[in-house]
């Protein structure tokens, strides 16, 4: 007794030489000229530890599995399914990474992170990525010292509430006592948006998307909370989904993505071109289905460069020529991965709305492969 | 001119502080202290390269932006645009909320159970022997837990309230029994003396305080009067009134009338709420660190010879009587230090708060303002700094009562 850790502290991992972020390299003689005397001999030790550690692409290989961080079961998005696979939206990027990385969509260790876990585990390396409906702010790119890779999903916060309070705007919530999940953009969106409308509510924080769920149910609270799609997920699971509606209010933008550490850009721009791969896929009609059909070539010379039978890129990202196509195979284009997890067919029911391609309307666009 | 002579004093040489035991022991403690400083400091300079590797300062600027966040009880003003520094504010005085109730119930609940587990009824002793039993060995985080989530099971929510026919009532129609918390009347003056509530109530305190002194002259009287005379003055009423009269009147012209919670929109407003998560970590904490301190005071209680029991019942004394002024006094001496480490432990485990959503001190700064601002080891020093500050204390005031309670060696 007395000594439980509090939950999501791993600040422990600060000391180890082996959670040294990348870039420590390029600042080890920054380093060394500010060493004061007194730790001058001591550092010298130091620095080998720290040097040591490769770049991520190459712990990744030695390792020979990919340690994604997910969240700790949102279905749809990351959970495990009856034989304990994970499966989900944000789970085919890890594993679209992984194939194109290791030649192994199976080669995933998946790591549940909660709102307020992620991002220690993310900097201090117990993971390689993090695709967990992270949202893309100024403060997390800038602050907290992370590289978005690109948007994966398009969201906004939303609110949801029991059909038998009757409620039908969110600005009616007066009073209301809210769950949240804490360490996330919700918590804070959540506050701008009572205290513009001027009008007060009863913030319970919580931990896990499944505790909350459990908290909306038992009545602990009124209204849920989170990303529109997160609710989606979560009232698709409930018992009786119809006496559960979400407000037409959308409060927030929440562009969710994959993340990784500054400091490699190399491992970056591989995340950040698999999930491209993804989306291009999608745009350009390859898919599951004909994948090996298109790779033995075809006359859209950008096919054939993201399926490496023309041009150098997957050298260019110090990985092989079927990088993109193992990603693609894995679980299929962006469009077949959306429909497969949270589309109109599957109890989530998500339409494609703005996470359409550009062709049609949504605000999936990739950059050319070239 | 002696006969002994001193043990010549030779030359000192450096072999000596080997082979000659009145230095090697030195000799070890100098090698251990260095080689730890030498560890520290490695630990020390690593942490600061890696934090500068991976761009990181040091800095507690951030204390001063606004939070951001809202939080559920705050004992002091807050609102989300405070700074972080007085949302770590708010969760200290939550942390020193909780703790103080559960110090205060834990104290009793272990005193009661470690009396009655001593007791001559079979039943009641194997109760108390079941309840330390269970309380103790299953960890606290757990009971944190099942309390919780049974309150929010089985309470009915605020919804059960309302309509026509409601499903649940309140209890004396003033209290309502949620599984958001309780809701109890609160008091209201109608004729405050200050603008600031705070301050009206604080001059009920002091008069309070008054009325402590008042009683304690009234008692002293009455011992000196015994002593003169060999009978004890009933006093009892006086200091009944002594307690009553004065705050009464002053509540009266400051206008005091309860204010009964009500049913407005989705929440019961008004009177004085104690949320579920407060409820769920205190009632936890209390009956859980009650469980050792029973077994203190059972230790302390056993401590006392047999002897002074008896002595006691053949003066005459009830066996009531014979535990509180003979047993209980000694007992305390054995019974106080390890207390001390119980009243600790409440501290400390109160940081278990973010389990259930109590905003304590460990789930403002250590949590949300730690995750939205990014800065971990800032925070976790404060927190450090906090914890070891408070736990010093209240070991302080603890040890200046034992040393008032402990066997005075003339
Ligand atoms: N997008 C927001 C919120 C992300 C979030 O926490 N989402 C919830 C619900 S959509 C979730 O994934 N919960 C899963 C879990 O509890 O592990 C952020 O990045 O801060």
């Amino acid at each position: 007794m007395g000594n439980n850790p509090a939950p999501g502290m791993n600040t422990g991992c600060f000391m180890r030489p082996e959670c040294t972020p990348r870039n420590g390299r390029l600042h080890q003689e920054e380093v060394k000229m500010k060493k004061t005397v007194f730790f001058g001999a001591l550092t010298a030790v130091g620095l080998v530890a720290g040097a040591a550690s490769a770049a991520t692409l190459d712990d990744v290989k030695a390792r020979g599995k990919l340690n994604c961080g997910v969240t700790t079961g949102l279905v749809g998005f990351a959970a495990p399914d009856a034989n304990g696979e994970w499966q989900g939206f944000d789970v085919a990027v890890c594993r679209a990474v992984a194939a194109a990385v290791l030649g192994d969509a199976t080669a995933v260790e998946f790591v549940p992170t909660t709102g307020k876990t992620r991002f220690t585990a993310l900097a201090s390396g117990e993971i390689d990525m993090l695709a967990r409906n992270t949202t893309w702010t100024f403060s997390r790119d800038v602050d907290l010292k992370f590289e978005f890779t690109g948007v994966n999903y398009y969201d906004g916060q939303g609110f949801m509430v029991p059909k038998e309070l009757g409620v039908s705007s969110a600005k009616d919530l007066d009073g209301a006592t809210v769950c949240i999940q804490t360490g996330t953009t919700t918590e804070l969106n959540l506050a701008d948006f009572f205290r513009s409308n001027n009008i007060g509510y009863e913030p319970v924080p919580i931990e896990t998307n499944a505790e909350a769920q459990q908290q909306y149910l038992a009545g602990a609270c009124d209204v849920y909370t989170t990303d529109a799609s997160g609710l989606a997920a979560t009232r698709a699971t409930f018992e009786a989904p119809g006496d559960h509606v979400i407000l037409p209010e959308i409060i927030s933008k929440e562009p969710l993505g994959p993340l990784v550490r500054h400091g490699d850009p190399e491992w970056g721009d591989i995340v950040r071109w698999s999930l491209n791969a993804l989306i291009a896929a999608e745009e350009l009609g390859i898919s599951s289905t004909n994948i090996e059909e298109l790779s033995a070539g075809t006359n859209n010379p950008e096919i054939n460069r993201i399926l490496g039978t023309e041009g150098t890129l997957g050298e260019m990202l110090g990985l092989d020529a079927e990088w993109a196509k193992r990603a693609i195979a894995a679980g299929g284009n962006y469009g077949e991965i959306f429909a497969k997890n949270i589309g109109e067919s599957t109890p989530i029911g998500l339409a494609r709305g703005l996470n359409a391609q550009w062709t049609e309307g949504g605000l999936l666009y990739t950059p050319p492969f070239r | 001119m002696t006969t002994i002579t001193d043990p010549p004093k030779g030359q000192f040489r450096v072999s000596m502080l080997l082979s000659d035991t009145r230095y090697r022991s030195l000799t070890f403690q100098a090698i251990a202290l260095f080689v730890l400083i030498v560890a520290i400091a490695y630990l020390a300079s690593n942490l600061v390269r890696n934090l500068e590797a991976a761009g990181l300062n040091i800095s507690y600027e951030f204390l001063g932006n606004p939070a951001g966040y809202d939080i559920n009880q705050t004992l002091i003003p807050y609102d989300s645009q405070s700074p972080h520094l007085r949302a770590a504010w708010v969760g200290i005085l939550n942390t020193l909320l909780v703790a103080f109730l559960a110090c205060m119930t834990a104290t009793v609940f272990g005193v009661v159970a470690g009396v009655l587990r001593l007791s001559n009824n079979w039943l009641i002793s194997k109760l108390m022997a079941v309840y330390v039993e269970i309380f103790r060995n299953i960890p606290v985080l757990i009971w944190i837990i099942i309390i919780f989530t049974i309150m929010t099971a089985v309470l009915p929510s605020p919804r059960a309230f309302r309509g026509d026919d409601p499903t649940s009532t309140m209890v004396l129609g003033s209290m309502a029994f949620t599984n958001r918390g309780v809701y109890i009347p609160g008091p209201q003056l109608g004729n405050p003396l200050f603008a600031s509530v705070a301050l009206n109530w604080v001059l009920v305190l002091l008069f309070l305080v008054g009325s402590w002194f008042g009683s304690h002259a009234l008692s002293k009287w009455a011992h000196a009067k015994q002593e003169e005379t060999g009978e004890l003055p009933t006093t009892w009423y006086y200091t009944l009134a002594i307690w009553i009269v004065p705050a009464g009147i002053l509540l009266t012209i400051m206008g005091l009338h309860w204010q009964i919670p009500e049913l407005k929109g989705f929440n019961f407003s008004g009177g004085i709420k104690i949320g579920g998560p407060l409820i769920a970590l205190w009632f936890a904490l209390s009956i859980y660190t009650g469980a050792f301190i029973a077994e203190n005071v059972r230790a302390g209680i056993q401590a006392i010879s047999k002897g002074q029991t008896e002595a006691a019942s053949s003066l005459g004394l009830r066996p009531g009587r014979v535990m509180s002024l003979v047993v209980l006094p000694q007992a305390l001496r054995v019974i106080i230090p390890p207390l001390i480490s119980q009243y600790l432990n409440i501290t400390k485990n109160s940081s278990l708060a973010i389990a259930v959503g109590y905003a304590d001190v460990t789930a403002t700064l250590g949590g949300i303002t730690l995750n939205q601002t990014g800065r971990a080891i800032e925070c976790v020093l404060l927190l450090m700094l906090f914890y070891l500050t408070i736990s010093l204390s209240i070991s302080a005031v603890m040890n200046v009562y034992n040393n008032s309670v402990k066997l005075k060696e003339r």
